[in-house]
């Protein structure tokens, strides 16, 4: 009996060497003094747990959603307003973070998922912004001025947040963690039929697949990875405001997953990375570094189809 | 004789005040190849659509193996043994041969909530995929790509995907458009060797192909049934000679 | 329930409804006969009342201010059209957000780096800054009336232009099926070119007649679009009826709500909760508003018809 040949997931040595360096990148941060960039790192691996999740969506299942930077907004607002009740227990809060990120997710999806295309985009966004302004308007929690978290969460004492290092391995577990999840999802049963009903809906009905279900499920698992991104980097900044879900942090997400290229495993991560790169780099030589990001966003949507994963990565789109 | 495999009565379906099918009344049995002829625009595809479960009837009903199914989803009809293909090939282009016809044997065993194993290690849906390519004769291009083959062979693999499910009835639109003499003499082949254990609903534009395997034809005009019978009773009919054959058997196409 | 209160929020509703009118028509001409989502159409707004607030105090005169910001800000929506935008219809949703995202963030800096980081405030002239009477017993600064009124007869040149002339036939043709227009032997482009900067200059239009009440400041057109947003998903995206009832509706919607949907959950909740919960509540109004409009009519008010 002939096997379908099992696709390689990617260039190992590569994605090998990269958790290499991510491993221990902390030791020579300590070794160089230069603790800020122990913070850009972990900034960079949030976000790209973040595109990660945004790609489950958008590149494995065409969903276009404008409004994904709503979910690190709950999942951070789930360290944060526990906190301002002297509430630090992690569990709780990290159960608050992905449950809250669930429940939006299903209750939004349920009608989003009813719309197709720019309707799609348009109503995601507007959800997220729904949130953005609601948050604004709480005056109890800051509201647009947001809220100073004092104490990271808590795990009984047995691992200790407040040390950076540590924070800094428990976000690279999460990453890693998110990527195997999105990896063994696209590639089962489930992930067949979500990239099936990306690939031709109709087709998917008629073989009898009850799409909706699968698409909603995927949306809600998309939702719950970014809640979890959401969860770290309240404890990473120390501080949440509405400002975290504003529409332009979707974008943001949005040309990371386009920038590493959608569809592909490792596309987000490196989306993120150039995209924190630039911050960082650009930021140093001119305040104006936007004006750059934004001529590059405008050259990869025309030229740029695939963005930079394909580099990492055969076979992109089916993994 | 049991009850028929499909019943459908008075179905009608409007477009804007157009009446795209008209209290459409026919009956299938196992075995049993039936089809659709009429001119274009007769309401063909919309019947089609209506049994399929795409479009909702405004009035009447289908039964299907002793079911009422008229308000069923896509889906729901898929699950209970109504397989089609479409006028237009509707495929997974992105994905292998295999991998289509797999997708459609998955959508029959049991739910896919089912997020860790590789889909590939699924032994059951590679081997039924690999036995459906066969029966068309594809089974020599499993890896190939479905964008990337040719007219014929999607309209094969639209078939294997199909018979792939192991569905007691098939909604055929148009198989053999579009193929050459040679993909028609092949696909009249497979269908003929279906006929035994389901039921076939034909809509077909290629009247050798209705004449060479049609066990009753039923013929449409402006969204009615005109007239229903054998192969020979349609040829001898004065209505469908005037509606329909008179100018010319294959006008239509 | 004062009755004064209430009639002086309504107008203020309407107001909000207008300017949402005008960035809406934009938008959803755009996404109906080019298939073009635009998310830096706000930036239009921006530059509208940049442009103004530059001019006016330059010439001292808010008239002349705002009749030379309207060509100009044409002029930077034919530009943005012929250099960038152009080049995107034939690709995918996404391709264009990521492009006019980008352009959101070039439009930002470069205001920016033009205007500086802080925002531009200008007086309206003494003619416009009375209050007239509407209603015996209520009074109403004069210059909402005068938006309002700007905005309610673009509406209806609009729907003029849209359903009585050529070109509107030609766009009526476009939003539903966009193959024939080019069938019609119309060079498409130039079509497309002037429908893009016929957005442009009323999202500037809106957003100068705005500037002098709140102030031109970089990235005021981001949020006000998605309210646009909310609105052509209302309407039914492509649909100029719809855009307009739509802006109607979330404009008095959103402006009724803040003012009083306190006073109406206090009917029902304690006054410390409906005092907490009001805010929150008349901020997602508009929302629920369309969730529940899609729900039912996953198209929109209006569908265009034939796509």
């Amino acid at each position: 009996m002939r096997q379908l040949v099992q696709k390689p997931p990617g260039r190992y040595w590569l994605v090998f060497a990269a958790v290499l360096v991510l491993l221990l990148a902390p030791a020579a941060i300590a070794y160089l003094d230069q603790p800020f960039y122990l913070d850009v790192l972990m900034r960079l691996m949030i976000l790209a747990i973040a595109a990660s999740s945004l790609n489950l969506i958008l590149g494995y299942s065409g969903m276009i959603s404008l409004g994904h930077s709503v979910y690190i907004g709950i999942g951070a607002y789930a360290v944060g307003i526990p906190a301002y009740y002297d509430q630090y227990n992690g569990l709780l809060q990290l159960a608050l973070a992905l449950g809250g990120a669930g429940l939006f997710a299903l209750v939004t999806g349920l009608i989003c998922l009813r719309t197709r295309g720019a309707y799609f985009i348009m109503i995601t966004l507007a959800f997220a912004q729904m949130m953005y302004f609601t948050f604004v308007s709480i005056e109890e929690y800051g509201g647009d001025d947001g809220l100073v978290i004092y104490a990271r969460s808590d795990f009984a004492g047995l691992y200790d947040l407040e040390n950076n290092v540590r924070l800094y391995y428990l976000v690279l577990g999460c990453l890693l963690l998110t990527l195997l999840l999105v990896h063994r999802i696209v590639n089962s049963h489930f992930g067949m039929v979500i990239r099936g009903a990306k690939s031709n809906d109709r087709r998917m009905q008629a073989v009898g697949f009850p799409t909706f279900r699968y698409r909603l499920t995927c949306y809600v698992i998309s939702g719950m990875i970014c809640g979890l991104a959401g969860w770290l980097m309240g404890n990473f900044t120390g501080f949440i405001s509405p400002e975290m879900m504003d529409w332009t942090r979707s974008g943001e997400l949005i040309a990371m997953v386009i920038l590493g290229g959608p569809g592909s495993l490792f596309g987000p991560a490196i989306g993120a990375a150039v995209f924190i790169l630039m911050e960082t780099v650009l930021a140093e030589v001119t305040i104006y570094w936007h004006l750059y990001l934004g001529l590059l966003l405008i050259l990869v949507a025309k030229f740029g189809r695939g963005g930079l994963g394909g580099l990492f990565q055969r076979n992109r789109g089916t993994p | 004789m049991n009850a028929p495999l499909l019943e459908v009565s008075t179905l009608s379906r409007n477009f804007g005040g157009i009446a795209a099918a008209s209290e459409v009344s026919l009956e299938l049995a196992r075995g049993e190849v039936h089809a659709i002829i009429g001119p274009n625009g007769a309401g063909k595809t919309t019947l089609v659509s209506l049994l399929a479960g795409e479009l909702r009837a405004d009035s009447g009903a289908i039964r299907f193996r002793g079911e009422t199914i008229t308000n069923m989803p896509v889906h729901a009809r898929a699950q209970r043994g109504l397989a089609r293909t479409f006028q237009i090939t509707s495929i997974f282009p992105e994905f292998s041969a295999l991998e289509n016809v797999a997708m459609a044997i998955q959508a029959h065993a049991g739910h896919s909530f089912r997020f860790w194993r590789p889909v590939t290690q699924n032994a059951i849906l590679q081997q039924g995929a690999l036995n459906a390519l066969e029966q068309v004769g594809l089974a020599g291009i499993p890896e190939r790509n479905a964008g990337e083959m040719s007219h014929g062979e999607h309209r094969l693999l639209e078939m294997a995907m199909a018979l792939a499910t192991q569905p007691a009835l098939l909604l055929l639109d148009e198989p053999a458009a579009g193929l050459g003499p040679e993909e028609t003499t092949a696909m009249v082949a497979i269908l003929r060797g279906l006929r035994q254990d389901k039921g076939i609903l034909l809509v077909e534009h290629d009247m050798d192909v209705v004449f060479a395997i049609a066990d009753r034809i039923t013929v449409m005009v402006s969204g009615r049934t005109i007239a229903t019978g054998s192969p020979e009773e349609i040829r001898e009919d004065e209505n469908v000679r005037k509606a329909y054959l008179g100018d010319g058997v294959d006008e239509g196409a | 329930m004062d009755s004064t209160l209430l009639v002086i929020q309504i107008l203020n509703g309407l107001q909000l409804g207008v300017l949402l009118f005008l960035l809406a028509a934009g938008l959803t001409l755009v996404f109906g006969i080019m298939d073009f989502i635009n998310l830096a159409h706000g930036s239009f707004y921006m530059v509208g009342a940049f442009f103004c607030a530059t001019l006016t105090l330059w010439f001292d005169s808010f008239l002349l201010g705002l009749l030379l910001a309207l060509p100009l800000t044409l002029a930077v929506g034919v530009v943005v059209e012929l250099l960038v935008v152009r080049h995107l219809y034939q690709e995918d949703h996404l391709q264009q957000i990521l492009a006019t995202f980008g352009l959101i963030l070039v439009a930002d800096t470069l205001v920016h780096i033009i205007w500086g980081p802080e925002g531009l405030t200008f007086a309206l002239p003494e003619v416009l800054n009375g209050q007239v009477t509407v209603l015996p017993g209520i009074r109403f600064p004069i210059y909402r009336i005068l938006i309002i009124s700007v905005g309610l007869l673009i509406a209806a040149g609009l729907y003029w232009v849209v359903a009585r002339t050529r070109i509107g036939m030609l766009i009526r043709a476009g939003a539903s099926n966009r193959r024939m227009v080019g069938a019609l032997g119309v060079d498409i482009r130039y079509l497309f070119t002037l429908v893009f900067g016929a957005g442009a200059v009323m999202a500037g239009l809106a957003g100068l007649m705005i500037a002098p009440i709140t102030e031109a400041s970089i990235g005021m057109g981001n949020e006000i679009l998605i309210v646009a947003f909310v609105v052509i998903v209302i309407g039914g995206i492509g649909s100029i009826k719809g855009a307009f009832l739509g802006a109607l509706l979330v404009g008095l919607i959103d402006t009724l709500g803040r003012s009083f949907l306190d006073g109406m959950l206090k009917l029902v909740l304690s006054n410390q909760a409906a005092e907490t919960s009001a805010p929150a509540i008349s901020a997602m109004l508009i929302y629920i508003l369309m969730a529940a409009i899609l729900y039912f009519r996953p198209q929109g008010l209006f569908p265009p018809k034939g796509r």
